[in-house]
Formats: structure tokens, C-alpha cells, sequence
């Protein structure tokens, strides 16, 4: 028996995957679609999901619909846009709870999918545009989105670091696109976006629960019919590396956030993929590991100390909060754990110790129907089939010289500070 | 041990009160990986004010002390109890709260092994003033880190608003000045006065066998020597229900204006199933005023004053409460005008009919059975409602029983002029 038991079947114009579970009172279905980040794009998509959220031709105005999941017994329908990767991936999540538990029999996911197959199929849309107070209502709203990015400074921070570190490259686009392009849309050009993206994405339906695969899959089939497409991959570069560069600004902040950007030259999928996660689980991914005790423990300089991974990109961002005139010590310290790391000087019990937080942290991972889906969502984003099984042998197997290995490929890019004003201390 | 069936829910959860007075809880979950542990006390930041074990008079302990005890309990002679777990291939955490200070570790492997290590590591304090010294260094940057973030000061500014003397007011992890006083002999007369495993309850939930788990932790406080414990004698100031300040304006390093308003509950001293029924009700009374399906949120949303960050919110525990409502917007004048004409408006108790009671009712149903896939809230929740003398179980049949009538009680108790307060986050410039 496997990990994670997904049952896969490609439908017209997107890819089935059944996961069939007793552990929730709820089921989950998740709609995902995905094509390469792009200036033109980005803004159109970033908007593009919330507008279909807030209506659609069978509940016009956004409370109808809004109360209508409510008598779904609080169905909760979520929308999201991510980047993974090179990508820009758009989410609508619906959960919603299982009858059986209710003790009724509403058949809440019927209801739950058909409800989705509205919000994504007949949107309101009339002479092909769609409803424009909805369209400017929620400009406004990815405007508050944009800017509300720069007053949480941890998140700013690390979205400077990759905006310095990727400069040209698409994987310093913002997610949510540009203010100067919001300006540009209107319920025309988003309305012939949305046929656009639909007719080429890539795109996958989730479902997860308590369910009859039979009953989900010809639901499936009925709801949602879309043309056949051959969608856009792109290549992402992993060479590009700047000699070390330094990038300071200064901000009212009390506290200095220090952002480092390393490349790691290895992407999910490589062969070498699972000992550069063990490499990480060593050096800062973990409250166990060299960043934690030499950073935090050791020196009081921080409370957060840590790396971590973006597989798709080949990216590892390190960061720490702390005082601003502790920026030399600190970034002394990281850069003598990383070449520490490269020397090979940490011993047989940390890979061990990190190899079980890994798998602990991934069977968790499964415990919850969204990590189940992120989980199954990599071999999408990477186009390769690699199982949770498959990978947690890899993990395990890695041994001490591929976690040298893999610690010497990688290269500091970029460091960011965003420091405290002189004088405001 | 006894055991408790719910069978809508097709849960089941064992009980057993140790000899030492320790509450042991456990729910097994088939089909899951992990099990969840939380091991907590009923102590939190607002107890700063108490008799210490064996002594007569009572002591003002600093602020944050509760946390800074939290952070201390994971160090001992041999190292760091987080090497440990993950040597265990768990991954343990704490966090304090107003009212508790939990302990936690999650793990799909050893989990006797890591329940083990969770009881003892709490229940073996080593406190040096070395190590004391070292952790205000961490501490800081913690401290320093929240003070940069504006939702955060935005909820706590909202809260010195409404309190005049009650410590609820104070931040959670104290101040840089406030933890430099902290020495290792606090520590552990707070430790002493509060680790008692009859102020404490574990909870445990995973795949898990219940009858070996609970003959583990029997084993295991067998071996420990606890006196008999006093009731501990807490001590809070008279609070008066009016607020303490109308408004407040705290200018940051920010672009977009952030507005929360307040209500300061009163009827805050009840506890079981009055509480569970008071708190339920204001739950549902606020989904109906400002939930994404009312008419409030939708007018507010078109016309702009509010957007995706917007919440609500109630908070209540023994002795204070509050509802919250807000988040960030462009005019943080209008909106807070706004949200407290709506308020007031629904006070007069024209807002709440048999459909809207419904239509709250089944959401809440429904995000509770949303809520209990997850270990983490169970076993929060679980102690949190048991320290409170609530059942989490009877969250449903409370909903169920709920009437129009009801809401418009608790709608007309919480809310008054008086007890109405803002807070804003303005840029700087």
C-alpha cells in the first residue's frame, strides 16, 4: 500500500485525481491551474480568480452567493495565487463537510462540485465582458493586497531578497502582479483573459475525502468540459548567479530582517534533490539544526534563524531577525556554517536525526487534505512522477558525501538587510 | 478511565484524573500519521499577581515572566530538549497565551518515547542565572519582532483601550525592560506556585492505543512525588466595565491605514455551560453583523472601506472578554464609524430573525466539523474550553438549541456605547 492512495484519469482538458481517505469529516476538492510567469500576465491572473469568486451567472450578486455556501454548512471556498516555481498557479478550494456526520442527507459534495463548476464556467459575463462594478471592486482589493505586502516587513523583506536576487529572471515577477497594470484592466481584457486561460492552462481537479471514486468521476466528466491543450512548460534556469552582491535599505524598523538568497544549482526531481533537502534539514530548516543553535542558542542574536527551499527554482533563502549593528556577526556565522557545511563537519547523528524530522514532517504533511493535494502538486509543477513512497526511500538513503555533494554546489547570491534608521534606535 | 461517545461525530475520548490531580485526556484517531500531545497549565500572562506557594503575602511577578518561563523550560544541564525530539523524530513547541501556557510535540514515530519526554522535560525545571541571562537576548528579538508587526499592535493597542488595571492589557512576552529584571529564583517560584499537575492537563490524540498511553502516563507520575496543593490564590484588580481610553492612534512604518474596534465584554466571571452558551451566541451574533454573506460586510466591501484582511472576532475567558472587529482600509475614520453605528444598530434588536439564526447555525456546525480534522484544535481547544469548565464536544448540541431570542440577549448584553472602543494604525507620513 502507498503513502497516498490517487486514483489519476485525464478528462477533457484537465487531470483527475481522486484521493479516497477516512481521515476528514469533510471533503476537499481543489481546482488548479498553471501556466509560466509573466509581466503581461501576472496582473490579469493575480485579479482573475477573485472576480470569478464573487459571482457568477446562477448567484449574480456576491451575498446570494456567500449565503448559499453558508447553507452548504459553511462551506468554505477559498481562492488563491501562488507562485511555484516559475509558475503562476491559480487555487479555488472548496471544503465542505461530509453529510455523514451531519446525520442528513444533503448531498453536500454533488452540490459542493456543482457550485465550483459555476464559479469557473459561467461566470457573469455579458457581450463578453464581465459585470465591471464586480471588476473595479476588486481592482481596489489587489491594490490594498499589493500594498499591504510592504507593512508586513518580514514578507517584504524576503520579496525584496528574491526581487534583487532574480532581477530579469520570471521568478521575480510578483505574484500579484504590478499597481501600473491594475490601472490597464477593465471587464473586457480580463474577459478574454479568462477564455485564454481556460483554453490553455494546465489544469487539475483535486478531490479528497470520504468518497465513491465512481460518483466523483462522472460528476467530473459532466461538470467540467474543456478543449484538449498542449500547455506551456518553461525552463527555468538554474545557472544564473550573480557574484555575492549586497543590497541594504534603510526603514523605520526595529528590528533588522536579514534575508540571504543562495542558489543551489538543484531543482525537485534531480538526482540529487533528496540530499540537498537532508542538507537543509542540517544547516536551518529545522529547530535542531546549525542555524538555530549557533545563531539563535549560542549567540542571543535572534529569535528566528533559518533556511529554506524553493525545490522549483533552485533557490535557498536564509533568514534571521536581529539587531541592526549585529549584521556583520551574523552574516560571519551563516557564511561559516554554510562552508562548515561544505567541509563536511557534522557528524552521523544529525543526518540521522534530520533524515526522521524529514519524514515526520512529510506523513504529517499528509494528515491534512491540502498538504495531501501540495504534496501531489509537485509532480505537476515539475512534470515528473515522483510518489511521496519513492521520494521518502531517496530521503533515506542519502548519504553523508551526497549531502557534501550537494552542500558545495551551492552559492551565495544576494544579501539583503532591511535596517533600522540611524538614530531611531 | 472512562470512556466518552460521540457518536454523530464517531469520535470517542478516554479520561482518568491522576492521583496527583493531573487531567488526562485522550482521543485516538484512526487512519491518521501523527500524534499530537499538548501538556498545558492553566497559566498564563495575566497571573501576575498571586501567593506564592507556601507563603502568605502576595507578589507582583514582571510581565512576560510566563513566557520567559515557556522558553527557559526547554533548556536543562544536558542541553536543549528540541535535540532531543528530533533525535525522536518529533517536532516539539510551546506557546503562552493570556490564560495558558501549553507545551507540544507531534510525531509518527516513538510516541511513547516523546510523551515521555514531553511530561518530564516540564516537569524537570533547571533554571541558572547564565542561561536566564542568555535567553533576554532571544526574548528581545522576539519582543522586537512584534513590534514591527502593525496587525499586532493594532490588536494589543485595542486591548490597553479597554482596560484600565487588568493585565490582560499587557503584551504577552513583556517588554525589554520589563524582562531584564527576571532572575532564575522567579522563574521558579512561578514554576512552583503554577506546574502543580493538578493546575495541568494533557491531551493526546493520533493513532494511538488509549489503554497503553494512559497506563504510560499512570507509570510515570507514580514515579514523581507531588505534595498535596492548595488552591492557588490569584489576585486581580476591581476592572470598571466602561474603557479605559475612547480611541488611539499609533503612526507606523506602513501604507495602508489599519482601523479595529472593540467591545469590552462585562459578564466575563461565569464559567461552564452559562460561558459556553454566552460565547456561542456572540459567535453567531457577530457572523450575522459582519459575516461575508450579511449585509454589513457586503455594503462596507462595495463601497471600499474594507477589503480581504477584514475579521472579527470574540475573545472570552474567566474575569475579561472582548469582540473585535476591522482590519485594513482606506478611510479608518468612516470605517470605524461604521462598524459602530452597525453595532449600536444591533442592539435594538431588529437584526436577528429565524433565517439568519439558521443560516449562522449551520456554518458553525459546519466549520466545527471542518475544525476537528484537525489534532491541533482539538487538543487546544479541548483544554482551553476544560480549563473553563466546558465541554468542546457539546459545541453542537449547544448550536442546535440556540434561539433568536437568545442572540438578541447577547447582542443587547455585549454591546453599549460605553464599552465601544478604536484603534488605528496610520502611516507615518
Amino acid at each position: 500500500m502507498s503513502l497516498i492512495n490517487v486514483a489519476e484519469k485525464r478528462l477533457e482538458g484537465f487531470k483527475l485525481h481522486i484521493v479516497k481517505t477516512k481521515k476528514f469529516k469533510t471533503n476537499t476538492i481543489v481546482w488548479r491551474m498553471k501556466t509560466p510567469l509573466k509581466k503581461e500576465t501576472a496582473t490579469l491572473r493575480a485579479l482573475l480568480p477573485y472576480v470569478l469568486q464573487s459571482s457568477c451567472r446562477k448567484f449574480p450578486e456576491t451575498p446570494a452567493l456567500r449565503s448559499y455556501l453558508d447553507d452548504l454548512y459553511g462551506a468554505s471556498l477559498h481562492v488563491d495565487v501562488a507562485k511555484k516555481g516559475e509558475y503562476q498557479v491559480i487555487s479555488f478550494t472548496l471544503e465542505i463537510a461530509n453529510e455523514k456526520f451531519l446525520g442528513q442527507q444533503d448531498p453536500l459534495l454533488k452540490k459542493g462540485m456543482e457550485l465550483l463548476a459555476n464559479i469557473i464556467m459561467e461566470p457573469l459575463a455579458v457581450n463578453g465582458a464581465f459585470d465591471s462594478s464586480t471588476v473595479e471592486k476588486e481592482k481596489r482589493t489587489l491594490e490594498q493586497r499589493i500594498h499591504s505586502a510592504y507593512d508586513d516587513k518580514m514578507r517584504y523583506s524576503s520579496l525584496r531578497l528574491i526581487e534583487e536576487m532574480c532581477e530579469g529572471e520570471p521568478y521575480a515577477i510578483n505574484v500579484n502582479g504590478s499597481l501600473k497594470d491594475i490601472g490597464r484592466i477593465s471587464g473586457v481584457n480580463l474577459y478574454e483573459y479568462y477564455l485564454q486561460a481556460f483554453s490553455s492552462d494546465e489544469m487539475d481537479l483535486y478531490v479528497v475525502g470520504d468518497i465513491e471514486e465512481e460518483e466523483v468521476e462522472s460528476l467530473s466528466k459532466k461538470l467540467f468540459i474543456f478543449n484538449d491543450r498542449n500547455p506551456e512548460r518553461i525552463e527555468t534556469s538554474l545557472t544564473e548567479n550573480k557574484k555575492e552582491q549586497v543590497v541594504k535599505e534603510e526603514q523605520d524598523v526595529k528590528q533588522g530582517k536579514l534575508n540571504i538568497g543562495c542558489r543551489t544549482h538543484i531543482a525537485y526531481g534531480d538526482p540529487d534533490y533528496a540530499a540537498l533537502q537532508v542538507f537543509n534539514g542540517i544547516f536551518g530548516g529545522f529547530s535542531h539544526s546549525k542555524l538555530f543553535l549557533n545563531v539563535r542558542e549560542k549567540e542571543s542574536l535572534a529569535y528566528y534563524a533559518a533556511s529554506r527551499l524553493e525545490s522549483h527554482k533552485g533557490i535557498m533563502m536564509i533568514m534571521a531577525g536581529i539587531e541592526s549593528d549585529k549584521y556583520n556577526r551574523t552574516v560571519e556565522i551563516i557564511k561559516e556554517q554554510l562552508e562548515e557545511m561544505k567541509q563536511g563537519s557534522f557528524n552521523d547523528e544529525e543526518i540521522s536525526q534530520t533524515k526522521l524530522v524529514i519524514e515526520n514532517q512529510m506523513l504529517e504533511t499528509m494528515d491534512t487534505a491540502r498538504g495531501i493535494v501540495d504534496i501531489l502538486y509537485h509532480s505537476v509543477i515539475a512534470a515528473k512522477d515522483v510518489t511521496a513512497d519513492e521520494w521518502l526511500k531517496a530521503m533515506e538513503t542519502v548519504s553523508r558525501n551526497e549531502i557534501i555533494a550537494a552542500a558545495k554546489k551551492i552559492d551565495l547570491d544576494t544579501i539583503y538587510f532591511l535596517t533600522g534608521k540611524e538614530g531611531d534606535q | 478511565m472512562e470512556k466518552l461517545i460521540f457518536s454523530q461525530l464517531d469520535e470517542n475520548l478516554f479520561h482518568e484524573r491522576m492521583d496527583n490531580g493531573l487531567e488526562v485526556y485522550i482521543l485516538p484517531k484512526k487512519g491518521f500519521n501523527k500524534t499530537y500531545a499538548t501538556f498545558t497549565t492553566k497559566y498564563g500572562s495575566i497571573d501576575n499577581t498571586f501567593k506564592p506557594l507556601g507563603k502568605e503575602e502576595y507578589v507582583q511577578v514582571p510581565d512576560g515572566i510566563a513566557h520567559f518561563l515557556e522558553h527557559k523550560l526547554f533548556e536543562k544541564a544536558d542541553g536543549d530538549v528540541f535535540q532531543q525530539f528530533s533525535r525522536q523524530g518529533a517536532s516539539a513547541n510551546a506557546f503562552t497565551s493570556f490564560t495558558r501556557t501549553a507545551y507540544l510535540f507531534s510525531s509518527t514515530s516513538n510516541v511513547e518515547r516523546n510523551l515521555e519526554t514531553l511530561i518530564d522535560f516540564v516537569q524537570e525545571p533547571y533554571f541558572t542565572e547564565k542561561t536566564v541571562e542568555k535567553e533576554k537576548g532571544i526574548i528581545g528579538q522576539e519582543i522586537n519582532m512584534y513590534d514591527d508587526n502593525p496587525d499586532w499592535r493594532l490588536y494589543f493597542g485595542l486591548i490597553e483601550n479597554m482596560y484600565h488595571s487588568h493585565p490582560v492589557k499587557i503584551d504577552i512576552a513583556g517588554t525589554n525592560e520589563s524582562i531584564a529584571s527576571i532572575t532564575k529564583d522567579m522563574l521558579y517560584e512561578c514554576y512552583e506556585t503554577f506546574y502543580h499537575p493538578s493546575n495541568m492537563l494533557l491531551f493526546v490524540v493520533g493513532p494511538v492505543n488509549p489503554e497503553k498511553i494512559m497506563e504510560q502516563v499512570r507509570e510515570n507520575q507514580a514515579q514523581k512525588n507531588y505534595k498535596e496543593m492548595p488552591d492557588i490564590q490569584r489576585k486581580f484588580e476591581n476592572e470598571t466595565v466602561e474603557v479605559a481610553e475612547k480611541k488611539k492612534i499609533l503612526k507606523m512604518n506602513v501604507q495602508t491605514p489599519k482601523c479595529l474596534i472593540g467591545v469590552k465584554a462585562e459578564n466575563t466571571e461565569i464559567q461552564g455551560p452559562e460561558m459556553l452558551k454566552q460565547e456561542l451566541a456572540v459567535n453567531l451574533v457577530l457572523d450575522v453583523l459582519f459575516g461575508k454573506s450579511s449585509a454589513n460586510y457586503t455594503e462596507l466591501y462595495n463601497e471600499g472601506l474594507i477589503d480581504d484582511s477584514f475579521s472579527y472576532d470574540y475573545t472570552q475567558e474567566k474575569g475579561f472578554g472582548f469582540a473585535m472587529v476591522g482590519g485594513d482600509t482606506r478611510n479608518p475614520d468612516k470605517l470605524a464609524e461604521r462598524l459602530k453605528a452597525k453595532m449600536l444598530e444591533a442592539k435594538d434588536r431588529s437584526v436577528f430573525y429565524e433565517e439568519n439564526l439558521n443560516r449562522a447555525r449551520k456554518k458553525k456546525i459546519g466549520t466545527f466539523l471542518r475544525a476537528v480534522n484537525s489534532p491541533e484544535y482539538i487538543a487546544n481547544q479541548f483544554t482551553r474550553f476544560a480549563f473553563n469548565g466546558m465541554d468542546l464536544f457539546e459545541v453542537v448540541p449547544v448550536l442546535e438549541g440556540m434561539t433568536v431570542q437568545d442572540m438578541k440577549q447577547a447582542a443587547s448584553q455585549l454591546i453599549a456605547e460605553e464599552r465601544i472602543t478604536v484603534c488605528k494604525v496610520l502611516p507615518k507620513k
